[in-house]
């Protein structure tokens, strides 16, 4: 059948199993939108701003495990799409940005709201596309989606010019094309098995990798079976419940003391679908310090990248746990309880004060169980990743590597509808100035949300440093806002709380979860919490292990 | 950094626009240098071939190729090893010849299997195509007669023998 380019787009959508994306139309998208209507079988949420769409679509990637699709007009539009897809490239979160352009005729000729967004996306996608003639259309579609979704996942943009949406074409409906096997080399396989066999002391670090590969299942088993201890980096968060025996919680810069010691005191490490990032590896050339290094990965360009391996091998996490399962030994109760021996040293100290982390602890057994937590970036993400338990693979989401303030309320708003499920948004007072609009949005769709807003006055992370490394010398971190966020969050139609002591949390808590649910509404928790709590331990940028600290030294 | 020498990176890449900046882009964004670079169509229309010469270490090599090799548009990539390799460059230099020194040019052109492709009263164009060495070699002789502009072009590479760069397992052939 004959259909115009912008019918095509929306029907080899819906033959990828599109059923939600977030945008916000515009001139070039016009014939886009008057086709999404007109098709009616997908539904489309109207964000507030195009940086908001990014980060729905990147939040609903992560937490259904789908490719995510956002739309955006030219210029504007497509530039306001650049930190979400810059987000979603840096954590490897499957996204198709489709973006509309001027005509041919007018391309290159700085017409209005014209914008070079495929160079503008270059290094931030997987790939991009700039469609210029309809019958490329269909096929342009059908291969971003597979290369959004093939090896390591990430996102691809395809920018389609107005001629060809309104340009018509024969359509013949196709089905997504099936993802290749990934290739496994049988004798590193092996190896990999006889190093660890042969290790007294191994450790796994498990990474974001484990999460997109869904081998959530087989690490427990391979854990297990090996009897080692498990560490995950941020974006490994939920790839191993943080209740399970063998979970030592977070490592890197804001990791557990217990992580820390079983890295120092190993003599193997097994990285699984991670990258050694300068949060986990902080000193890369002195990380590994004589241990053996084990990588296994789905991106070759990983390997010896930041940290020299011992040995490697290329493959999708789930396949290579599955494979070398058989070939491992059984290993005595002996490191385990070593492990088990690394104390976390003092914890924070019993004082009476309002401190995130008591806020968190109980979010977290109060909220309703494994359901989405969507974390902002600073001090207020390190505590959730410290403190709000995950239990399972993509229930925690949160930018790592971009570290993108204002992420949260656009990503929360797509785990929402991915997931159907009510969601926990923990946010600091700087990041929800930056994206707060998108309260909106969530208000308008009926999104239940708990919104806690870890509201310090301060931008903490980055007065952190200042008193660590600049002289307590707060240049423009003190944000003093007067903002009144419950007088805030009621005039946007949402529901605005509050906590200002220890003894309100429970109650508000309460309250916040069920009004949440009931009237399926974003309720936003201010949560006046101190400006001079600090994330602890620490370790500082390029130190190794053993200079982890537990206490701040102020200058 | 390790030793720095300068490697050839080989690759077949899709022939449309736009894959050049791409990958010129993994090099800059590393603050890597491209010494030089060819690109042109091969035998078969849909691709181009690529050779790039990297000033660096294994490191950056290594770096470099593999993150090359993720690229969609890349389809095959090697680095090309100088004992089983054929490269040329082809080099245009215009020099200073009046009278006295086109005779001496002349002798040197033999010499070097060079052509004179232009002659103007005081002027003559040399073309000569080698290896990047020999070329460097023929620069110096010329030289002091008074170069007055010079063009090369990037490095040709093939490998010698039947193997040829289509024959290697690439990233992409585990994903595509």
């Amino acid at each position: 059948m004959k259909l115009t380019g912008a019918e095509i787009l929306i029907n080899c959508l819906i033959e990828q199993g599109v059923d939600t994306i977030f945008g916000y139309p515009g001139g070039s998208v016009l014939d886009i939108y008057d086709a999404l209507y007109r098709n009616g079988k997908i539904n489309h949420i109207l964000t507030a701003h195009e940086q908001g769409a990014a980060h729905a679509a990147d939040g609903y990637a992560r937490a259904t495990g789908k490719v995510g699709v956002c739309f955006a007009t030219s210029g504007p539009g497509a530039t306001n799409l650049v930190t979400g897809i810059a987000t979603a490239y840096m954590d490897s979160v499957p996204l198709v940005a489709v973006t509309g352009n001027v005509g041919l005729n007018n391309l290159g000729r700085d017409s209005f709201q014209e914008v070079d967004i495929a160079g503008i996306t270059m290094p931030i996608t997987k790939h991009n596309y700039i469609v210029k003639d309809v019958k490329e259309l269909a096929e342009t579609i059908r291969r971003a989606f597979y290369i959004a979704n093939s090896g390591r996942k990430g996102p691809v943009l395809i920018d389609i010019l107005k001629n060809v949406q309104i340009a018509e074409c024969e359509y013949e409906p196709a089905k997504p094309y099936p993802l290749k096997e990934f290739g496994l080399d049988a004798a590193a396989v092996k190896a990999t098995a006889e190093a660890i066999n042969g290790a007294a002391r191994p450790v796994i670090i498990a990474g974001g990798g484990v999460i997109a590969s869904g081998a959530s299942a087989y690490l427990k088993q391979f854990a297990k079976k090996i009897n080692a201890p498990v560490t995950y980096t941020l974006m490994g968060k939920g790839s191993i419940a943080d209740g399970d025996a063998r979970c030592l919680g977070m490592l890197g810069m804001h990791g557990t003391v217990s992580a820390v010691k079983a890295v120092m005191a190993s003599d193997a490490l097994i990285a699984l679908g991670t990258r050694f990032s300068d949060r986990v590896a902080l000193n890369r050339d002195l990380f590994a310090n004589g241990k053996k290094v084990i990588h296994i990965d789905i991106d070759n360009a990983e390997f010896d990248k930041n940290v020299k391996t011992t040995m490697h091998v290329l493959a999708d996490i789930d396949a290579y746990l599955k494979a070398v399962m058989p070939l491992l030994k059984e290993r005595s109760d002996e490191w385990m309880d070593e492990v088990h021996s690394f104390e976390e040293g003092e914890k924070l100290k019993a004082d009476t004060s309002l401190m995130a982390y008591k806020i968190l602890k109980r979010a977290c057994a109060l909220a309703p169980k494994g359901n989405p937590v969507i974390a902002d970036v600073g001090q207020h993400q390190m505590w959730t990743a410290q403190y709000f338990a995950a239990e399972k693979p993509r229930q925690f989401l949160t930018s790592g590597g971009l570290g993108t303030m204002g992420y949260s309320m656009g990503a929360a708003i797509g785990a929402a509808f991915g997931t159907g499920k009510l969601c926990t948004v923990v946010v600091g007072d700087g990041c929800f100035n930056m994206n707060m609009n998108e309260l909106s949005t969530a208000v308008t769709n009926g999104v239940p949300l708990v919104i806690l807003l870890m509201n310090n006055s301060v931008l903490g992370m980055v007065r952190q440093w200042q008193k660590i490394f600049y002289g307590r010398r707060f240049s423009q971190t003190t944000l003093n806002k007067k903002t009144d966020y419950v007088a805030f969050a009621e005039s946007f139609g949402a529901k605005g709380l509050r906590i200002t002591a220890e003894s309100e949390i429970d109650p508000v808590l309460n309250e916040a979860y069920s009004y949440a649910a009931k009237n399926s509404c974003p309720v936003l928790v201010d949560c006046r919490i101190s400006c001079d709590e600090n994330v602890l331990p620490m370790i500082k940028p390029g130190q190794t292990y053993d200079a982890q600290l537990d206490k701040m030294e102020e200058n | 950094m390790d030793e720095v020498k300068k490697y050839t990176i080989s690759a077949l890449v899709s022939n449309r626009s736009g894959v050049l900046t791409r990958i010129s882009g993994l090099f800059s964004r590393r603050g890597y240098n491209i010494e030089s670079l060819t690109v042109c169509e091969t035998e078969d229309a849909e691709l181009s071939r690529m050779t790039v010469i990297l000033k660096g270490d294994e490191y950056m090599l290594t770096q470099m190729i593999r993150q090359m090799d993720k690229l969609e548009d890349v389809k095959k990539i090697g680095c090309a090893n100088e004992l089983d390799c054929v490269y040329r460059q082809l080099l245009l230099v215009k020099v200073k010849a009046d009278a006295e020194a086109r005779s001496q040019l002349a002798l040197i052109k033999e010499i070097y299997k060079a052509k004179i492709v232009d002659l103007s009263i005081d002027t003559m164009i040399l073309e000569l195509t080698g290896d990047p060495e020999k070329l460097d070699a023929f620069i110096r002789v010329t030289e002091p007669y008074g170069i007055l502009e010079m063009q090369r072009t990037g490095v040709t590479v093939l490998a010698r023998g039947a193997h040829t760069l289509k024959d290697r397992d690439c990233y992409g052939d585990h994903i595509n």
